[in-house]
Order: structure tokens, then C-alpha cells, then sequence
């Protein structure tokens, strides 16, 4: 056997390396957001331009990777001149525009939808929820206070649907945000597994023809979970921990790492509570996931958590 | 009030579940109503007004849809302008239309061309009919401006404010007109489509507009070539499903598309973002019938009929407690006592106790606003709306606490469920409303009816 030379050559080095097309510098639009003045790109929407200038503006249906529904209008604000009170998360700027985020009227506007919600969905696992209902003080009681009994006070209250091994759906715990049906949809997975069936206030999400979920088009990628700000949409190892009273997320220890299963490269958020992996997510501004996970990475877990004897 | 629980309590007895009940049929000038399906391979819809449980238990044994004899509309003041046809014409014969001036206006947008068009409905300044109340002109011509194609026109008979029936009466009555005023619109506007959106309790104006467009197509007011002028322009009916939020006009558009029947966030507004995302023309069929007599009239002299800040007559709703309930055309600006007087007065010499103005979206007036001139600004001065010109008169007997909660009941209902103000105070406000005792009026009303309205208020 000859030693042959290694017949491999780096390629010659380009004559010209192409640059990238040249971008127009974006159109900046001035406005004044609560006496301030601020420059965004046009297009920008104000809870961006609120963004900037380090104002907090609650939400509840908006999210960065999402199309804005302005479903739920916690996030309004008073635009001078204009009747009506804008959604901060999908209104985009105009130049001059004179907003106000905190009024009067955005306050006691906040304050309602809070209790209306309040008064008729359960939001105990809603992180970040009870401050908002504090710092607006929301009383969701005082409608059964007029009314009388608790069952006088319509709610959306319903047993959890358990039909699969991986997540379950507590639709008592939904603020019809439609996050979930985004990521299911158009915004992230293009499954259209589940959608919002029903109106008014029998508006409900729902898979097609309302068979459980093994019978859907669900692809169980859990983006839905991912999204859902109320916890109406939970992996279920976490609803079982909590059904156990055993749910400590202070304890957990929080983990990046990339996954195991293909070649994407996907960043796993691992959360490991007593040594096991009790869930796993993947941080919104990833610039492979956006958040997104497959079936494998969110849910394939289990083998780690396992010993070579079992 | 005219017996329709008691129908519906007969209608229940003999079909059981077959019986839905609905808040409103648009037929309030000759309640009650009943909207009948006959089921089959070739299902027939019809609706009978007034009506008695033996009279639907004929109709559906009989083989052929019956006839119900149409009601006309009267003009009062300024003289008949927009109902002139109705009992005059044959609603069902191109023929008789164009006997009667049909299709001159046309023939004039044809001659002066689009731009003198829209200057021509600018200068009547027009205001629109739906409940808005936006300058016509100004909606056609932002579309008209617009780079992108296609431009679509739709028409919006989706009619569902309880106590509205103008464009029902208007579709039965004139099919032609209205087919008339949207080729109109879309020459103008240069759309080669369009759509009239029907509200689906509407069955017979649905055959008056679809034979209208027939006979269009057949004379070649309608199709690739329209009146000769090598311009394309037709016109597809869609029926609505039976949700009152499909009347909101991006709603509307979604329905069309297939999608579910949700308002969308404003702006961007149709004229640059409308039906499949493209330039659209949205009109009511009031607004647009008005332009054909803004056509032969011109802008201008149209524009004397009426008052400074509402120009031309409006086709007024009386319902309730007057003696001849009915469609009247008025003149912009006279009083609502007058209009009250037109439709016969309050029957039995009872007194007046409230008068709701607009619709079941629109505002209860008291007797003190008798000398209200129903005019746009004649009413934002009184805090009132003219909506969609529905004028529902309460004597002395009725029981307006009851008639508030089955509004509630109305918009809890209706409500397609997107925003969390709508979607949970419209229950909170109607359990509020229901939980009282009867006669005693609101519970606590400082302590929540008035809030999930005011957030309500703010976010739409
Ligand atoms: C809840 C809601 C329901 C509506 N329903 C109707 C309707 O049934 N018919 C109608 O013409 N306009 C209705 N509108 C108004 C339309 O959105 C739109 O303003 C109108 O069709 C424009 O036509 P116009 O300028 O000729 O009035 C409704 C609006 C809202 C917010
Ligand atoms: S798990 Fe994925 S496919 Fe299933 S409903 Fe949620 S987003 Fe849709
Ligand atoms: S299940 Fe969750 S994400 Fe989906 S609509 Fe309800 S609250 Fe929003
Ligand atoms: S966050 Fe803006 S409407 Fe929900």
C-alpha cells in the first residue's frame, strides 16, 4: 500500500467575498411615551417603543415570537386624540403620537379586565398574575359580593382533560389568550391541531371536532405549553408534582444544554428538581428555537432520568 | 311585545327542540316573526311575519314557499327619495326599474368617469349608514388611491342591530338599486368584485338580490363588460350565519375568507387592508343606494335636503308602541316627535316613557328629548346616537328594566368572544341585570354595571 499524497486542497480563496446587499437604515419615527420623547423604527409597535425607554407595560396574550391578537388588553394605553384606548402590543407607532401608559382611564380599563378574568378563571398557577391584580387592585370578589352566591358568577371552571401521556389540558385555567393556537398554527409549528371554537363566552379552544388529543392532528411538540401564561397547558410531569403538592420550582436547578436527538442543534432549558428532569423548555430569544422544541426534545427525556438496570 | 312568547310557547309545544328562539328577525314592523326552515335534500328557508304557531304548521306541510305580502315603506317631508319605487315598481323586473329611472345613474357614472364620481358623492358629503356615520366620498376615494389590486367593494346587508329593518325592506323592495349602487361603487373605485354580505334570516331579500343580479348580467349591466364600457364588474352573494358581529365590517371580511367571523385590530383600516387583505370599499345598502340619486341629482343639490352636518334623508325604523310600525323615510334633521307622529302617534293615548334610539347598541332618550332633530349632530348634542335609525318607542306600560336585561342577554350572546372586556363583562352586566328582583330596578348599580361598559367602552 503507497503512501499517496492526501489529494485534498483548500479551495482558492474568493476572488470577491459578496456583501451582503446593503439595508436603508430604518425610518426612525419620533412620539412621547409619558412626557418622553423616543425614536423607533418605523413599524415598531408601542410596547417596543415602551421597551425602550424602560417602561413596563403588563400583558397576557402578547409574546416577542407571536403575531399580536390583542385579545386580552391588559396592555392599553391612552393615545391623545384617538376615542378609544390603544393595545400597546400591536399598535404601531405614528410620528407625533402623545401616549400615556398609566391614566385614569388605562388604570380602572387594566383594573376590570383583571377582575373579570379573576372572577372567572382560575389563574393560581399564573406567574406574575397576583401583582398585577395587587398593583391594580383588582377585587375579582366583588362581583359575587353584589350578586350574591358564588354560583351566581358565571366561570369557565371544567375538569382537566387527561387523554395523553405527555400534557394535559386545564381549560378551567384559560384566558383564551389564543397564544397556544399561534404556536400551533402559522407562528411557529403549521400543525392546526387546535383552534378557538364556540363564541362569546363559550369561546373555548379546542382540537377538531373536539376529539381528545390522540385522535388530532396534534405532533405533541408542546409549543402550546411553552406559551400558554396561565399553566392551563402543562407537561405532565409538572401537573402530576403538583397534584402531589411536591411542585418546588425554587428548588430546581435550571440548565442549558443543546439536544441529544438531531443535528438542529436546539437549546434544551433542563429543569431538575430531586435528580430528575422534571421539565424542559427552550429560552424565547434563541436563535434556533425561538423557543420551539420538537416532541423529542420537549417530552424525550425520560431515558436520562432512568438506570441501566431499569 | 306583540305576542311573541306566547308564539314561541304554541311553536314550542308542537316542534320541540326545532325551535330556536331569536332576539331579532328584522321584521319589528310586523312582529312576530318566525324564520322557517324546511328541511330536505333541496332545503327551502322563508320567513313569516306576522305569524301564529297553525300558520307555520301550514307552511311547512305546504309543497311551495308561500308568498308574504311585502311591506312598503312611507316618505314623509322632503317627499319619497330613496323609497320612491317600493309598492310602484315591480321589484322583480329590470324592466319596471328602468321604467321607473333605473339604471340612469349608472349611465351617468359611466359618462363623467370615476374621479367626477367620487367628487360628486364627496360634495354630497354623504355620510354612511351603518352606525358609523364615516364621509362616503372620502372611504371611496382613499380606495380608489390605492396601489395595490385587486380593489373589492363589498356591500354590508349583514342588518343585525335589533330594531333594524331598512335594508331588508330596501333589498325586497328595490333589488335593483342596491345592485346598481355597488356597480357603481366599483367603477368608481375600480374594483372588478364585488360581494353583498346578507344577513342569514333574510332569505327573501337573498332571492331578490340573486334574481336581481341575474337579470343585471343577462342586460349586461353586469359581467366582463359592463354597460359597454370594457370595464369588468360582478357582484357574489355571501349569506351571513346568523352572528351579529359579522356586521362589523372586518369581521365581515373574515367571514368571507372562511376564517372565524372576529373583528380585526384597526388600523390597518380597509381601505388599505380589507377583504383578503386588499383595498376595499365597505358600505352599507342605505349608504349606497343614496348615491344614485347623489348621481342624478349631483352632489351639491342633493346635499340641501337635510341639515348642515347631515346631509339627505335617512330611512328611519319604527317600532314598539306606535300605531303603524314601519320604514320611514325622513329629512335629516326633523324632530323625533315628528317622527313618532308619522308612525301614527302612541296608541291608546298612553304616555311616552322612553324612546331607544340607534338599536340595541345604540342609547335610551327620555321624553324630554321629543324636540331632538335626528341628525348626526342633533344627536351627539343630545348624547344619543342615531346608529342604524332605529326609533323603538316605550309607552307607560312597558317595563324598560326588562328590556335592559334582554339587551344584556342580547350582547352576551353576540359576543364573538376575542377581548376579554366583551367577552366576560357582557356576562357580568347581564347577570347583574337578571339577578334582580323585578320592578326594583339595578342592584348596586355603583358597584359594577357601569364598569365592565366603561372598559368595554375604552378598548373597541
Ligand atoms: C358590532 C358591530 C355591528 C355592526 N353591524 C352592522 C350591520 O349589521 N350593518 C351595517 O351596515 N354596518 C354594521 N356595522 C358598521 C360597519 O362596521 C361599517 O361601519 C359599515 O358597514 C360601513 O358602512 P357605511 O359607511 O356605509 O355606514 C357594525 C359595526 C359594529 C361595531
Ligand atoms: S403540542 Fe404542538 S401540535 Fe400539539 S396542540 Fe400544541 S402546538 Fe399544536
Ligand atoms: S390554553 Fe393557555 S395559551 Fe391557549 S388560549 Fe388558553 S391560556 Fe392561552
Ligand atoms: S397583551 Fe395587548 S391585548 Fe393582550
Amino acid at each position: 500500500m503507497s503512501h499517496d499524497e492526501i489529494s485534498f486542497h483548500l479551495p482558492p480563496p474568493a476572488a470577491l467575498i459578496p456583501a451582503p446587499p446593503a439595508v436603508a437604515a430604518p425610518v426612525m419615527v419620533p412620539l412621547t411615551i409619558d412626557g418622553r420623547a423616543v425614536e423607533v423604527p418605523a413599524g415598531a409597535t408601542l410596547i417596543d417603543a415602551c421597551k425602550t425607554l424602560d417602561i413596563d407595560v403588563p400583558t397576557l396574550c402578547y409574546l416577542e415570537t407571536l403575531t399580536p391578537v390583542n385579545a386580552c388588553r391588559v396592555c392599553v394605553v391612552e393615545v391623545e386624540g384617538a376615542r378609544v384606548l390603544a393595545p400597546a402590543c400591536s399598535r404601531a407607532v405614528e410620528a407625533g403620537m402623545v401616549v400615556k401608559t398609566r391614566s385614569p382611564r388605562v388604570d380602572l380599563s387594566r383594573k376590570l379586565v383583571l377582575e373579570l378574568l379573576g372572577s372567572s378563571v382560575d389563574l393560581s398557577t399564573a406567574p406574575g398574575l397576583s401583582g398585577m391584580m395587587h398593583e391594580y387592585g383588582a377585587r375579582p370578589d366583588r362581583f359575587q359580593e353584589v350578586l350574591g352566591s358564588p354560583s351566581s358568577v358565571s366561570s369557565v371552571a371544567q375538569p382537566v382533560k387527561i387523554d395523553n401521556h405527555l400534557y394535559v389540558r386545564d381549560y378551567g385555567k384559560c384566558v383564551l389568550c389564543y397564544k397556544c393556537v399561534e404556536a400551533c398554527g402559522t407562528d411557529a409549528q403549521n400543525t392546526f391541531a387546535i383552534a378557538v371554537a364556540g363564541r362569546g363566552f363559550a369561546a373555548h379552544i379546542s382540537t377538531e371536532l373536539d376529539v381528545p388529543l390522540p385522535d388530532s392532528a396534534c405532533v405533541y411538540c408542546g409549543n402550546c405549553i411553552a406559551v400558554c401564561p396561565t399553566g392551563a397547558l402543562m407537561a405532565t410531569p409538572e401537573f402530576e408534582l403538583r397534584q402531589a403538592g411536591q411542585w418546588r420550582p425554587e428548588t430546581q436547578a435550571v440548565t442549558d444544554t443543546i439536544c441529544p436527538y438531531c443535528g438542529v442543534g436546539c437549546t434544551l432549558t433542563v429543569h431538575v428538581q430531586d435528580q430528575q428532569i422534571v421539565k424542559v423548555t427552550s429560552p424565547f430569544d434563541n436563535a434556533v428555537t425561538r423557543g420551539n422544541l420538537c416532541v423529542k426534545g420537549r417530552f424525550g427525556f425520560e431515558y436520562v432520568n432512568r438506570t441501566q438496570s431499569d | 311585545m306583540n305576542g311573541a312568547d306566547q308564539l314561541c310557547r304554541d311553536l314550542e309545544s308542537r316542534f320541540g327542540h326545532a325551535v330556536h328562539r331569536s332576539p331579532c328577525l328584522g321584521q319589528c314592523d310586523r312582529g312576530s316573526a318566525a324564520l322557517i326552515t324546511r328541511a330536505g335534500s333541496d332545503p327551502e328557508r322563508f320567513v313569516l311575519a306576522p305569524v301564529s304557531a297553525d300558520e307555520v304548521a301550514k307552511a311547512l306541510s305546504a309543497g311551495t314557499v308561500p308568498t308574504v305580502p311585502r311591506v312598503g315603506a312611507s316618505a314623509n317631508g322632503a317627499g319619497a327619495k330613496i323609497v320612491r319605487r317600493m309598492n310602484v315598481a315591480d321589484a322583480t323586473s329590470l324592466a319596471s326599474y328602468r321604467q321607473h329611472g333605473g339604471y340612469q345613474a349608472l349611465a351617468k357614472a359611466i359618462e363623467i368617469g370615476a374621479a367626477a364620481v367620487i367628487a360628486e358623492v364627496s360634495a354630497a358629503r354623504l355620510l354612511g349608514r351603518g352606525g358609523a356615520a364615516f364621509p362616503t366620498g372620502r372611504k371611496w376615494d382613499a380606495v380608489a388611491r390605492e396601489p395595490a389590486r385587486p380593489h373589492y367593494v363589498v356591500c354590508n346587508a349583514d342588518e343585525s342591530e335589533p330594531g333594524t329593518f331598512k335594508d331588508r325592506v330596501l333589498m325586497e323592495q328595490d333589488p335593483f338599486a342596491v345592485i346598481e349602487a355597488i356597480t357603481i361603487g366599483g367603477l368608481a373605485t375600480g374594483a372588478e368584485r364585488g360581494f353583498i354580505y346578507i344577513r342569514g334570516e333574510y332569505p327573501e331579500s337573498e332571492r331578490a338580490i340573486a334574481g336581481a343580479i341575474q337579470q343585471a348580467r343577462a342586460a349586461g349591466l353586469l359581467g366582463v363588460d359592463v354597460s359597454g364600457t370594457g370595464q369588468a364588474f360582478d357582484i357574489e352573494i355571501r349569506r351571513g350565519g346568523g352572528a351579529y358581529i359579522c356586521g362589523e365590517e372586518t369581521a365581515l371580511f373574515n367571514s368571507i375568507e372562511g376564517k372565524r367571523g372576529e373583528p380585526r385590530s384597526k388600523p390597518p383600516f380597509p381601505a388599505q387592508f380589507g377583504l383578503f387583505g386588499k383595498p376595499t370599499v365597505v358600505n352599507n345598502v342605505e349608504t349606497l343606494v343614496n348615491v344614485l340619486d347623489i348621481l342624478i341629482d349631483g352632489g351639491d343639490a342633493w346635499s340641501k335636503t337635510g341639515t348642515a352636518g347631515s346631509a339627505g334623508t335617512r330611512l328611519f325604523c319604527l317600532s314598539g308602541h306606535v300605531v303603524t310600525p314601519g320604514l320611514y323615510e325622513i329629512e335629516c334633521g326633523q324632530t323625533l316627535r315628528h317622527a313618532i307622529g308619522v308612525a301614527g302617534g302612541i296608541p291608546n293615548g298612553r304616555a311616552l316613557q322612553a324612546v331607544l334610539l340607534g338599536g340595541a347598541a345604540g342609547t335610551f332618550v327620555g321624553p324630554d328629548a321629543l324636540d331632538m332633530p335626528l341628525s348626526f349632530e342633533g344627536a351627539r348634542a343630545a348624547n344619543a346616537t342615531l346608529g342604524s335609525g332605529v326609533i323603538m318607542v316605550f309607552d307607560e306600560t312597558a317595563d324598560l328594566m326588562d328590556t335592559l336585561a334582554r339587551i344584556a342577554q342580547f350582547f352576551r350572546d353576540e359576543s364573538c368572544g376575542q377581548c376579554v372586556p366583551c367577552r366576560v363583562g357582557t356576562v357580568r352586566q347581564a347577570e347583574l341585570l337578571q339577578g334582580r328582583d323585578p320592578g326594583s330596578g339595578i342592584r348596586d348599580p355603583g358597584s359594577g354595571i357601569r364598569d365592565p361598559g366603561s372598559a368595554h367602552h375604552s378598548a373597541r
